[in-house]
């Protein structure tokens, strides 16, 4: 059922963004990756946000099962937040000729966080699985969603460059279609980023679940 | 004085203690920040102004600190000290606070070298870089006492504390090597004590978790 939305979801996308949202005035064809690359990025955050709240509620309720939702979470999040650095660049180099800017804000943020993100597969790979990896594992997750913004912030306050950007105060700056397009294509996102956490789940419960069952045969 | 700050201060002070015997950590960080300045001075071209030079200083007090943070549970560890600790009758954040506040004296005593010795070799500090440097460092000890407790606790652990600690200290560099080199660096100094608020909270509200069983 999940799956069939996202393919719906995805197509229908595919079609708004190629066959009905306007060509850019400006950057012409280029400009689709847009539709890629920006829902991408936000999918990813919140996947980053669902593994900390996950985070929390393994702290709060001390239940182990978030654990491996939190986990997932994050590992969903590194994987779209891969796909936005490469998409990022893929962007990069048709705009501006090169394949990384360090002026680009959002690159360099996801390119801090992807680190961070790695390191905690890092982290809880060299501690022994139990209670305390849980705990640790969940006290980063947190670290890491308050580390975006402060992040931000400073990559913010370092650059020396004004880049065009689409979303203001005002609104998004762009028409209707071209919003239209990008909504479905985050919403598409979404569900694919929400499938594809369900997936692993699944994959990671039945792993522990054989694990266990082997232990007690041989146990036994 | 509350039974929170006596724990605090007891801690502190077992690590200050612990060090004056030992004389492991403090003579190893002082001889790397300033071999790094050796170093820098050979990787720097003759033609490289100032402004690069602020910017090998933040690189080195962060190295710097690594080397601190990578030393602070060493004692706790061996001996499973850390397990009577967690057992005293103390908040349990009063060891992440004892701690943080010991590994700052190393570091502000190395920096208390390392300072002049960069301004008079290199280039010259002005009090907002002076005050950047120990809002920064509130903000390195504060988070590297949490991850350095939670790397302690790997198998990996002096591999996996700076890939953990890097990360999250590029905000205090960027904060750092902005109130150095910025006309305006009160922007940046204000942008290290959002950082030190929100961090040291942070850590002081989890570490019960990082140490509990």
């Amino acid at each position: 059922m999940l799956s069939a939305v996202a393919v719906a979801l995805m197509a229908l996308a595919l079609v708004l963004v190629f066959f009905v949202a306007p060509v850019d005035a400006d950057q012409g064809i280029t400009q689709k990756i847009f539709y890629f690359h920006v829902p991408i990025a936000l999918t990813a955050y919140a996947c980053f946000g669902w593994g900390a709240w996950k985070a929390l509620r393994l702290l709060w309720t001390r239940d182990d099962r978030y654990d491996l939702e939190s986990y997932t979470a994050v590992h969903q999040g590194t994987i779209f937040g891969l796909l936005t650095l490469l998409t990022g660049s893929i962007w990069a180099k048709a705009s501006w000729g090169r394949w990384w800017v360090w002026s680009e804000d959002q690159l360099v943020l996801f390119l801090v966080l992807f680190l961070f993100y790695c390191a905690y597969f890092m982290l809880r790979f060299s501690l022994e699985p139990g209670p305390g990896r849980e705990r640790i594992s969940a006290v980063y997750a947190l670290f890491g969603v308050v580390l975006i913004p402060i992040s931000f912030l400073a990559i913010r306050l370092s650059k020396n460059f004004i880049h065009p950007v689409v979303f203001t105060r005002h609104g998004p700056q762009m028409t209707h279609t071209m919003f239209a397009a990008f909504c479905v294509s985050w919403a598409a996102m979404l569900v694919l980023a929400y499938l594809m956490y369900r997936v692993e789940l699944l994959g990671k419960r039945i792993d522990e679940n054989l694990r266990e069952l082997r232990a007690t045969l041989s146990g036994a | 004085m509350s039974a929170y700050a006596a724990d605090v201060a007891a801690l502190a002070r077992k690590d200050l203690r612990l060090e004056l015997r030992a004389k492991d950590t403090l003579p190893a960080m002082l001889l790397f920040v300033l071999a790094t300045f050796v170093v820098f001075h050979f990787a720097l071209p003759s033609s490289a102004g100032d402004d690069a030079a602020y910017g090998l200083l933040w690189v080195s007090l962060v190295f710097t600190a690594l080397l601190g943070l990578g030393r602070a549970w060493v004692p706790e560890r061996e001996a499973s000290a850390i397990d009577g600790l967690v057992l005293a009758p103390c908040d349990r954040s009063a060891i992440w606070l004892g701690k943080t506040l010991a590994t700052m004296a190393f570091l502000v005593a190395a920096e208390v070298v390392a300072l002049p010795v960069f301004a008079a070799f290199f280039a010259p500090l002005d009090a907002t870089a002076v005050l950047a440097v120990l809002l920064a460092d509130v903000g390195i000890c504060a988070v590297g006492s949490l991850v350095a407790a939670m790397a302690a606790t790997s198998r990996a652990r002096e591999l996996v504390l700076p890939l953990v600690f890097l990360p999250l200290g590029i905000p205090l560099v960027v904060g750092g090597v902005g109130a150095t080199l910025s006309s305006q660096g009160g922007k940046y100094l204000l942008f290290l004590a959002l950082y030190d608020a929100v961090f040291s909270l942070l850590s002081w509200a989890s570490f019960e978790y990082v140490v509990t069983e």
